[in-house]
């Protein structure tokens, strides 16, 4: 679990992601053998590869929480090996779950991830008036939701806590068209406004023109990068 | 950042906040502890054996109640992969113990006042003037030393498969001391067995458990979750 952030200008340059022949082993089972990936401040990063390639799993490495086994790694200036903990907190992690709070309602679940980190009353009012959250929804519980804006509020959640780099597993899954498009714009806005997102997806119609950088995971391992 | 203090007591409110909207511990915890203490009373069927075994029953039915309200506390942080959230949010790993735990002895605490109550209502158990101060150190003593044993083994438990069946396993051996120590105590409050005097030992036992799984679970859970 996670202790004190380092200040933002302890990291240097604009590289947010750095892995050189990372391995990680779930169980007894290399999910990741050996990968090489550079991210830099901006990106969106697209993750494309079969089921089981390991694409969450390298999610979950970015986010500090599978452990670096082998090689080296550093995301946002922070050590996979030695400062996971200092790492977690600014990250944040989307995958198949939403990680809500399905009793409170959506103002209480945005409220309380932004407690976490200190957000201000107005802070939080303002990420939920971003969203579409602040009125109808607002005051009602996560579980009387639709998948979308269960997905949406997940997302308010990300941007209260001041997440710098966001790590999306299959984001669009479950949405209708409304909700992808929602999904798109938000993570663009994530972007201008200084975050750098990673995205594991199946869906090339989503995810390509969305991305400035494909990666084919294969076998856990990462292909050279295509420019998109 | 927030300070450990304001995390912890997040992390309490939270807990008691989603407790108060589902009406879980309300509606299906507490009426369990009950229908506990009145099928003990049918079986035993003995008034005199009734007055001198509840503070047993008490404990016993508590004890039953934290297995439920310890699996609650952790399946309301998996449902939805909040877990993993929390890891991310940077909140400390003993604010989170001590937060869970907060809220887990408030609800116990309220539930074994409960529980007394039905014990005087049912069997006819009456409390001593003398024993007032015993029992009321008995009872936030023990009502935080199951909370913090039992967010620590719901924290072992909560990654593991099939950790409805291997809670109670884990659980109740563990707890011993507190039935052991917190009966005496009681039966000496309600004037069951011995003196007043008697139970402050016992007290004093379960203080020494409580502070034992305070310490070890604040710098244990950590470690438990992230594995």
């Amino acid at each position: 679990m996670g202790t004190d952030a380092g200040p933002a200008e302890d990291r240097p340059s604009s590289t947010v992601v750095e892995l050189d022949g990372a391995v990680a082993v779930i169980g007894r089972f290399p999910a990741l053998a050996g990968v090489t990936l550079r991210v830099d401040r901006g990106d969106i990063v697209w993750l494309r590869g079969p089921n089981g390639a390991g694409k969450t799993t390298l999610l979950r490495l970015c986010a500090g929480l599978v452990p670096l086994t082998r090689g080296t790694g550093t995301v946002l200036g922070c050590d996979l090996r030695t400062e996971r903990d200092r790492l977690r907190p600014m990250v944040g992690v989307l995958g198949h779950a939403n990680g809500l709070y399905l009793d409170l309602t959506v103002a209480e679940n945005v409220g309380f991830w932004g407690a976490t980190v200190g957000a201000s009353r107005e802070e939080i009012a303002s990420v939920l008036d971003r969203l579409g959250l602040a009125q109808r929804l607002a005051p009602l519980p996560v579980r009387r939701l639709s998948a979308g804006q269960q997905r949406r509020t997940a997302i308010a959640c990300l941007i209260a806590r001041r997440a710098e780099l966001w790590l999306l597993d299959e984001p669009h899954a479950g949405l209708d068209a409304a909700g992808r498009d929602d999904i798109d714009s938000i993570l663009r806005q994530a972007v201008a406004s200084g975050a750098t997102v990673m995205v594991a997806s199946h869906e090339f119609d989503r995810a390509a023109p969305l991305a400035t950088k494909a990666l084919d995971v294969v076998g856990g391992i990462i292909r050279p990068p295509v420019t998109s | 950042m927030t300070g450990w203090w304001d995390t912890t007591w997040l992390i309490a409110k939270r807990d008691l906040l989603v407790e108060w909207r589902s009406r879980i511990a309300l509606n299906q915890v507490f009426p369990f502890a009950g229908i506990v203490m009145v099928m003990f009373g049918f079986a035993i069927d003995d008034t005199r054996l009734m007055k001198q075994i509840a503070p047993g029953l008490i404990v016993l039915a508590t004890m039953f109640s934290l297995l439920i309200l310890v699996q609650r506390s952790f399946a309301v942080e998996s449902e939805d992969g909040a877990l993993d959230a929390l890891r991310t949010a940077g909140v400390s790993s003993s604010a989170l113990f001590w937060g869970k735990s907060i809220a887990m002895a408030i609800q116990l605490a309220a539930l074994e006042a409960l529980l007394i109550l039905l014990a005087i209502l049912l069997y006819g158990s009456t409390i001593r003037p003398s024993g007032v101060l015993l029992l009321i150190a008995t009872w936030l003593v023990a009502s935080w030393g199951l909370a913090t044993v039992g967010t620590l083994y719901g924290g072992l438990a909560a990654g593991a498969r099939g950790r409805e069946t291997l809670l109670p396993l884990l659980l109740l051996p563990v707890v011993a001391p507190v039935l052991i120590g917190a009966t005496r105590a009681v039966e000496a409050a309600l004037g069951a067995r011995g003196s007043v005097a008697d139970g402050w030992p016992w007290m004093g036992l379960v203080a020494v458990f409580a502070a034992v799984f305070c310490a070890g679970g604040t710098l244990a859970v950590g470690t438990l979750i992230d594995e």
